[in-house]
Formats: structure tokens, C-alpha cells, sequence
């Protein structure tokens, strides 16, 4: 599903890669975190993944696509197989939690039609039915992270990234969005997410991938925080 | 859907920024209208010049007091010279004629003049205007003649006024257009901020490049059309009030300017206007809205 191989990221007037030389391999509907200190290069891998950087040397295959030689003009039609979602959520705060997920569906072309069947079926499965037409700040933190994991998933996307999605949540509310992610990677959604939570990481018992100073440390099958 | 989305974004985000959108309007209306009047001015000296160049000659004046034989010797030197359409010989009393009828509104001034005060001339057509150095040279320093005036030379003078002029409008249509790109810019790179967290979201879930870009390069071809349009009015109605009405002396000599000419510069300035607009809103959007 995903493949790293020998990837290298230097950005530019950087002194030392970001990623150094990485290979990483990650199966059909795996759960991984990546995991490391501040500036380790876990969030690089996600940029990559997206294709919003490009690997300096080195290849990058994602759908079984070469996403280091993917043409500009196909990187849109690209992301649509990938869903992201983030720790400051960004949802646009002049839309209703059903606005937010029906534009992620609007704009790549989809019917209101479809986005009238799909997106109550999409916020009942994250648990937000019944708050369709709040807005974000008519929310509390942990809703606005499930409007924007139903944004992430509205489109049955095969991977889905998240970078850091607990970062702004208490503890309580990051176990629950925990249980959202796992319940769609049940579906048979590759998860990727990037976290610096020990306690999330320690529960979870899934594949932990440490990087430190842009290099793999640890690739572990049931790992813990380390 | 996505053409009403597109609409709609389209409107608002000229609203939104109503003020800019004001002035990227105006701007690009002189711009345009002093565009629209150089091309109008280009395409009537270029009229002018067909009509009057077919029609001038060379004016070849004698002495008062030139015999036969020198006549004669002249006659044949025009005709030897191998580079006139047709010649006339202009007697004392012809000019005459001539003269009270060109001058028949002042009829005092006309009878001061006697037949004997005009010189006698030849009137000769060349077949290429522009080969009059070449015939002057060939006749020029014969006994009997005073003086050979070419009628191309004095409108060569008026033809580089109007040439100034044209140049003139060109160079302040370049130096608004420039103040309208950079208006432009500017409005793509507010509106463009102001919708940056949409963009974002459409970026993260795919949405096509030109579905992003759209609303803001129409915003400004919209902008560039209604310049246009509001340009075409100031020319048209500068058109009637001045030309026709005011300085209608001075078209006399400025042969008229058919009303088709000015409604070819609606389309040719909307043209100009938007594609102008829309590229430079594109290049804006490359540097503030990586994709």
C-alpha cells in the first residue's frame, strides 16, 4: 500500500536531511504510528505521502503509485485516495459540520445528491448525528476532530493520514477519537497516523515506527511509546 | 452545481473587495479607452494616407517672366523623366479659377488678386508618391523654373502629428495598463488570502487545480470585461461629442471614422481586457496559491 525505499529529504538551506535514507513498508489496512521527538521528520513522511513535498532522492510508491515521478497536474485526482486529518482540524468555520463535509465532496465534483445520501450516513458513523448543522464553534474540540475524520473518510479513501490528530484533545477525548480511527481501520482503511501521545501508542498495541534525527530506530509489530 | 458554485464564488469575491474592484475597473477602462483611440487613430491615418496619396501632385511653379523654348524644355524633362502618371499645365488664368474657388467665402480677398500676381505651373501626378526625390532631382535647376513644391511633404507633417498622437495614446494605455495589473494582482492576492482556509480544504481533498483557480481568474476577466465595456463607452460617446460635434472642422482634414471601425473596438478591447486580466491573474495565483 505504501513503500518508502531509500528516501531522502533534504529541504532546502537545511544543514541535515529530514529523512535520511529511509525504507519503510506498510500493508493493506495496517494501523502504524509513527512516532520520535519534535522535528524527527515524522511529519515529513506524511508531506510525501501527500506529495506536498518532493523526495530529494529515493521512491515513494503509494497506491501503487510512483508518487516521486507523479505529474503535477494528477496529484489533485491523486489525493483523493487519501484522507488526511490534523490537529488543528481546519474546518472552515463558516460552515455547518454537514457544510464542511459536503465541500470536501462538492469540490471534487460530487452532486449535492450524493452528498445529501452520503454525508448524515458519514456523521452518524462518527457520532455527530443529530449535530449536523452546528458550526465549529458551537462544537467542543473532540466533535470538531470527528467533523474532520468524517471529512477524511466521506470519501472512502484507502489510506488515511493523520498528523498528530490528539494533539489538542485531553486525554478522555483522544481515546474516543482513538476508537473512531480503529473502528475505520476495521473497514479496511490503512491508517497512518504520526503522534507523540505514549499513553495513545501504549493502548493501542499497533505497528510503532520510531524515527529519530530523520532515521528508523524501531519497526515494531505490537510496539509501545519506548 | 459546479457552475453555479463558480458563479457564485465569482460575485462574492468581487463584492467582498468592492473597493479594489472599483478601481481595477477604472484603471483598466482608461487603459483600454486610450487603447481603443490609438488603434482608431492608427487605422484612420492609415485610410487617410490611401485617400490622400492617391490624390496629390507635384506642383511645379514657373518664373514670371519664362519664354516658350524654356517651357517646352520643361515639358519634356517631366515627360522624359519616366516617373509621372499624368501632367497638366496650370495657365495664369487657371489658377485663377482655382484660386477663387478655393478662397470663394472671401470674395474682397479674391478680387485684390489678379491673374498676373499667380505663376503659371505644371501639375503633375507621379505614379509612386514616394519616388519624389528622384523626379525633382531629374527636372530641378532648369532655367524657368521658381519653385516645385511636393503636396506629400506638407502632409507628411500632419500625418507625423497624428502619428504623435497615436504613439501618445499608446504610451499612456501601456502605463495604465500596468497600474491595472498590478491592481489586479493585488485583488487575486486579497481575495486569494481571504479564501485561503477553502483553498486549503480543497487542496487536502483533491479538488482539480482549475477548480480552485477558476473563481479567481474570472473575478478577474469579469473585471477586465466590464473595464472594457465602460472603456468602449468613454470612446464611443468621446466619439460623437468631440468628433462630431465640437471639432468638426478638424475632419475636414481627418477623413471620417465609420462607425464600423469604433464598434470593432468593443469587441477588440473586451478581447485585450480579459485575456489580459485573466493571464495576470494566473501568474499571481502560480506564486500565492501553490498547488
Amino acid at each position: 500500500m505504501i513503500q518508502l525505499e531509500n528516501v531522502t529529504k533534504t529541504y532546502p538551506k537545511a544543514s541535515r536531511p529530514s529523512l535520511d535514507n529511509v525504507s519503510v513498508g506498510i500493508e493493506k489496512g495496517e494501523f502504524v504510528f509513527f512516532i520520535g521527538p519534535s522535528g524527527s521528520g515524522k511529519s515529513t513522511i506524511v508531506k510525501l505521502l501527500l506529495k506536498e513535498v518532493q523526495a530529494t532522492t529515493g521512491k515513494v510508491v503509494v497506491n501503487a503509485k510512483d508518487v516521486t515521478s507523479l505529474r503535477a497536474w494528477k496529484v489533485p485526482h491523486f489525493r483523493r485516495s487519501i484522507g488526511c486529518v490534523f490537529q488543528d482540524f481546519r474546518l472552515l468555520p463558516n460552515r455547518t459540520a454537514y457544510e464542511n463535509v459536503a465541500f470536501a465532496l462538492e469540490v471534487i465534483g460530487k452532486t449535492k445528491a450524493v452528498a445529501r445520501r452520503v454525508v448524515p450516513e458519514v456523521l452518524e458513523l462518527v457520532g455527530l448525528g443529530g449535530k449536523e448543522h452546528r458550526y465549529p464553534n458551537e462544537l467542543s474540540g473532540g466533535e470538531q476532530q470527528r467533523v474532520a475524520v468524517a471529512r477524511a473518510f466521506v470519501n472512502r479513501p484507502l489510506i488515511l493520514l493523520a498528523d498528530e490528530p490528539t494533539g489538542n484533545l485531553d486525554p478522555d477525548t483522544s481515546v474516543e477519537i482513538m476508537r473512531l480511527l480503529d473502528r475505520i481501520n476495521r473497514t479496511g482503511t490503512t491508517v497512518v497516523m504520526v503522534t507523540h501521545d505514549s499513553n495513545i501508542v501504549n493502548q493501542m498495541r499497533r505497528r510503532v515506527i520510531e524515527i529519530e534525527s530523520g532515521r528508523i530506530v524501531r519497526d515494531q509489530a505490537r510496539g509501545v511509546y519506548g | 452545481m459546479r457552475v453555479k458554485y463558480v458563479l457564485n464564488e465569482v460575485l462574492v469575491g468581487l463584492w467582498r473587495n468592492v473597493t479594489m474592484t472599483i478601481a481595477m475597473i477604472i484603471t483598466m477602462s482608461v487603459s483600454l479607452f486610450m487603447l481603443g483611440a490609438s488603434v482608431l487613430l492608427y487605422m484612420q491615418v492609415d485610410q487617410m494616407k490611401d485617400y490622400y496619396y492617391g490624390n496629390i501632385q507635384v506642383s511645379v511653379f514657373l518664373t514670371d517672366d519664362v519664354t516658350e523654348p524654356q517651357k517646352a524644355a520643361i515639358d519634356q524633362a517631366i515627360k522624359g523623366s519616366g516617373l509621372i502618371a499624368s501632367q497638366e499645365y496650370e495657365s495664369k488664368e487657371d489658377a485663377l479659377e482655382r484660386f477663387k474657388k478655393l478662397w470663394a467665402d472671401s470674395p474682397d480677398f479674391v478680387d485684390a488678386i489678379g491673374a498676373d500676381s499667380l505663376p503659371e505651373s505644371y501639375r503633375v501626378k507621379l505614379t509612386d508618391p514616394e519616388k519624389y526625390d528622384q523626379f525633382s532631382q531629374a527636372i530641378e535647376g532648369l532655367p524657368g523654373i521658381r519653385q516645385v513644391i511636393d503636396q506629400r511633404e506638407l502632409l507628411e507633417k500632419v500625418f507625423e502629428i497624428f502619428n504623435a498622437i497615436q504613439l501618445g495614446a499608446l504610451g499612456v494605455a501601456i502605463f495604465m495598463a500596468f497600474a491595472a495589473l498590478l491592481l489586479v494582482g493585488n485583488t487575486i492576492q486579497v481575495a486569494a488570502y481571504s479564501k485561503r482556509r477553502e483553498v486549503a480544504v480543497m487542496k487536502l481533498v483533491g479538488a482539480s487545480n482549475w477548480f480552485i483557480q477558476a473563481p479567481f481568474v474570472l473575478e478577474a476577466v469579469v473585471a477586465g470585461i466590464v473595464g472594457a465595456v465602460l472603456g468602449f463607452i468613454i470612446l464611443f460617446v468621446g466619439k460623437v461629442v468631440m468628433l462630431d460635434n465640437k471639432l468638426q472642422a478638424l475632419t475636414t482634414i481627418l477623413t471620417p471614422i465609420p462607425n464600423g471601425n469604433v464598434w470593432l473596438m468593443l469587441p477588440l478591447l473586451a478581447v485585450v481586457g480579459s485575456l489580459v486580466s485573466a493571464i495576470t491573474a494566473w501568474i499571481t495565483l502560480r506564486f500565492y496559491l501553490k498547488v
